[in-house]
């Protein structure tokens, strides 16, 4: 099948353009989402097709951005409202894990919130301490909201879609180092192209140990794969998309193959992704594992802003095959 | 601290001027009676059953003292608006409509509970009285209404959404954030605080620079239509029908509702509102403003002796509420895993699942 290589960015554009022209309920709203045309272009273009009633300027209001969205997809539009990045949704945090996921469950499912929350998410650059943050976790340990955190374009496009139609609330984050980065998409590509909410993906296959994965993470996992084939170790890497729901199934299968596990995430250390994946594993797998599970996460500090110690904090392949060879 | 309005004429003058006002006829007046006998019946009964155990929890937060101000802002509603407020939120289920017996059976967390148990005294709503919640961070709800607000603009539909937030709930930043936007966007949305004297223990003074609640509206742009005395369901009317004619043209309004709580700011802080002189100030309310007597006044004046109306009315709130407590107490308690987990998604083909998924729910 022909593909191009497309930006993840152009790819969300094009997912949300789409459900746009799909239906109109469905409607953007955010800081500089409008005149701007978006602080990381993902709006580009839109305030002149759509228009202001579906292409709302918002002011620098993250509470009001993350309730409003609840109370509109109440009243039954589907929202995606836009983080300008993720730190700033820590503002929103009472929108998000006390209303948008909880009005189903405390009414007894008298109302559905069918929103989107996008955020751009992820450390680097130089962006400093408070801008630099991958917390996708913390969203995902309320029940009663998704999160999903795609790796590449052609999956932000399906996740992206999925999210908007499904009528659960769900925190979508783009990691801001994977927006300008090109991976294949399908010319003849469907616009109904869904990927299934919670459902994972085997971006490499191989045998002797599983590297699990989400966003920003696959690349350093498919990046430290491809170091330790040169030196004959087969490493599987798994997808998961998803934080919420959690893929596990998939994990475990690829798990009693290789018996062995490495988890690498942009986020921190404590409390993470890292740390639920190992748990199941050791409560599900524990007949299956020959070694230790080991985490890459970034390091247990607040990001600097110089450039040498801020690269020292972050994940990357070679901290992934050094993981794996302690292990093997 | 007491709050009269001070400026009362002028407010009564701003009230009766224009032609928004649907002129209350006598059965309105006693239909407001109505509910608000039955409001105050509901509410010391769940006083009461507190008391005795057969409420439990710690959240039970009571309108009585505050009927005049949902009665009268309600009355101006047509049954397409929206209706939103906090905790203190079972007076404005009962005027909406909502069936006293389904209300009942939620402060007991029951199955037959408006929401099934699930949410209990602070979230109760019904979709079919576009009543959205019964919201307990403070302020959580307010833009929730901005948005509930955003859908009828969005549409081209002239509904509004009336909010009802306290006086402490206006020092947050949801508070900011919600009048902001609902000002730039232009939504039809009636912010109506309900200032009571106190953010739980702490009297408005203590807690914002501008005691004159319904004045922040100005720092949005948004029009105030002042402050009411809320212990007057005639005064909140007036001016509610103003502000209502004003928002439907998508223009935010805010009313300050001057009222007073009298069972304190709930269950939990009985030891605060037993001091000496909370007492003294509640008996001052309690003969001076009280809600229910300033309009069987107002009734009487006008039409001579409804007496036999008015205490028809008491006893058929009396009844009512003593058949919502038998029907709640007789109901069945949720106790499955089922219960517990339902609603907690939607169901949804767009998700995958499998025996090991996480976090999925069990939809």
């Amino acid at each position: 099948m022909a593909a191009r290589n497309v930006a993840m960015r152009e790819a969300i554009r094009r997912a949300l353009r789409e459900e746009m022209h799909r239906d109109e309920n469905v409607f953007v709203m955010g800081e500089e989402v409008a005149y701007w045309q978006g602080t990381h272009r993902v709006t580009r273009g839109f305030l002149e097709e759509f228009g202001e009633r579906r292409v709302r300027d918002t002011p620098i209001s993250e509470m009001a951005i993350g309730g409003v969205a609840v109370g509109a997809a109440m009243a039954g539009l589907r929202p995606v409202a836009e983080f300008m990045t993720i730190n700033f949704a820590f503002l929103a945090l009472d929108a998000i894990a006390n209303h948008a996921a909880k009005v189903r469950y405390f009414f007894d499912g008298m109302f559905k919130a069918p929103l989107v929350y996008r955020a751009a998410s992820g450390w680097g650059n130089q962006a400093t301490a408070s801008h630099s943050h991958a917390p996708e976790p913390i969203f995902a340990h309320f029940p009663g909201i998704f999160v999903g955190c795609p790796s590449n374009s052609l999956d932000a496009y399906g996740m992206l879609k999925a999210s908007i139609r499904d009528d659960n609330p769900v925190l979508f984050t783009e990691s801001i180092a994977l927006y300008p980065k090109p991976s294949p998409m399908p010319d003849d590509l469907d616009d109904d192209y869904l990927i299934p909410i919670g459902k994972g993906d085997i971006k490499r296959e191989g045998g002797d140990v599983t590297l699990v994965a989400y966003a920003r993470g696959v690349d350093w996992a498919l990046g430290a794969a491809r170091q330790l084939a040169r030196d004959g170790v087969e490493a599987e890497v798994v997808d998961l998309r998803w934080l919420r729901p959690l893929d596990m199934e998939l994990v475990y299968k690829s798990f009693k193959k290789t018996n062995r596990c490495v988890i690498v995430e942009e986020s921190l250390p404590m409390y993470s992704f890292g740390g639920e994946i190992a748990a199941n594993l050791q409560e599900r797998m524990f007949d299956y594992m020959d070694a230790p599970i080991k985490r890459v996460a970034a390091e247990d500090v607040p990001l600097p802003y110089s450039k040498d110690i801020e690269l020292l904090a972050l994940p990357n392949a070679q901290k992934v095959v050094d993981a794996v060879k302690e292990i093997l | 601290m007491v709050y009269f309005p001070t400026d009362m004429d002028k407010q009564i003058a701003l009230a009766t001027e224009g032609k928004a006002m649907v002129p209350p006829s006598k059965e309105m007046l006693l239909d407001w009676y109505r509910q608000m006998v039955l409001i105050r019946e509901f509410e010391e009964t769940c006083h009461q059953l507190y008391e005795e155990k057969r409420i439990t929890g710690v959240y039970l937060h009571l309108y009585s003292g505050h009927e005049a101000s949902g009665v009268g802002s309600m009355a101006a509603l047509r049954v397409t608006d929206h209706v939103i407020t906090a905790y203190r939120d079972h007076g404005i289920g009962l005027i909406l409509g909502m069936d006293p017996k389904a209300l009942m059976a939620e402060m007991m967390g029951k199955k037959t509970g408006s929401s099934g148990g699930k949410g209990g005294s602070m979230h109760l709503a019904s979709k079919d009285h576009n009543f959205w919640g019964g919201y307990a961070i403070v302020g959580g709800h307010l833009p929730l209404a901005a948005g509930i607000a955003l859908e009828a603009r969005y549409r081209g539909k002239d509904d509004v959404t009336m909010t009802y937030v306290g006086d402490g709930a206006t020092n947050n930043g949801y508070f900011h954030e919600s009048l902001n936007m609902s000002a730039i966007w232009d939504l039809p949305v009636i912010w109506i605080i309900e200032n009571n004297g106190y953010g739980m223990g702490t009297e408005v003074e203590r807690a914002s620079g501008q005691v004159e609640l319904h004045r922040k509206a100005e720092a949005y742009g948004i029009k105030s239509f002042g402050r009411v005395d809320a212990q007057n369901a005639l005064e909140v009317y007036a001016v509610a029908s103003k502000a209502v004619e004003y928002a439907r043209s998508n223009r935010p309004a805010v009313i300050e509702h001057v009222t007073y709580r009298y069972r304190g700011h709930g269950v939990s802080d009985k030891q605060y509102d037993a001091r000496d002189d909370m007492s003294a100030e509640l008996r001052e309310w309690i003969e001076k403003r009280e809600p229910i007597k300033i309009l069987r006044d107002c009734i009487e004046s006008k039409y001579g002796d409804v007496g036999e109306i008015l205490a028809q009315h008491q006893a058929d709130a009396q009844r009512i509420v003593a058949e919502s407590v038998a029907f709640a107490e007789a109901s069945e308690m949720p106790s499955s895993y089922e219960d517990l987990l339902r609603n907690t998604y939607v169901a949804s083909d767009l998700v995958h699942k499998t025996d090991d998924s996480v976090g999925a729910g069990i939809d």
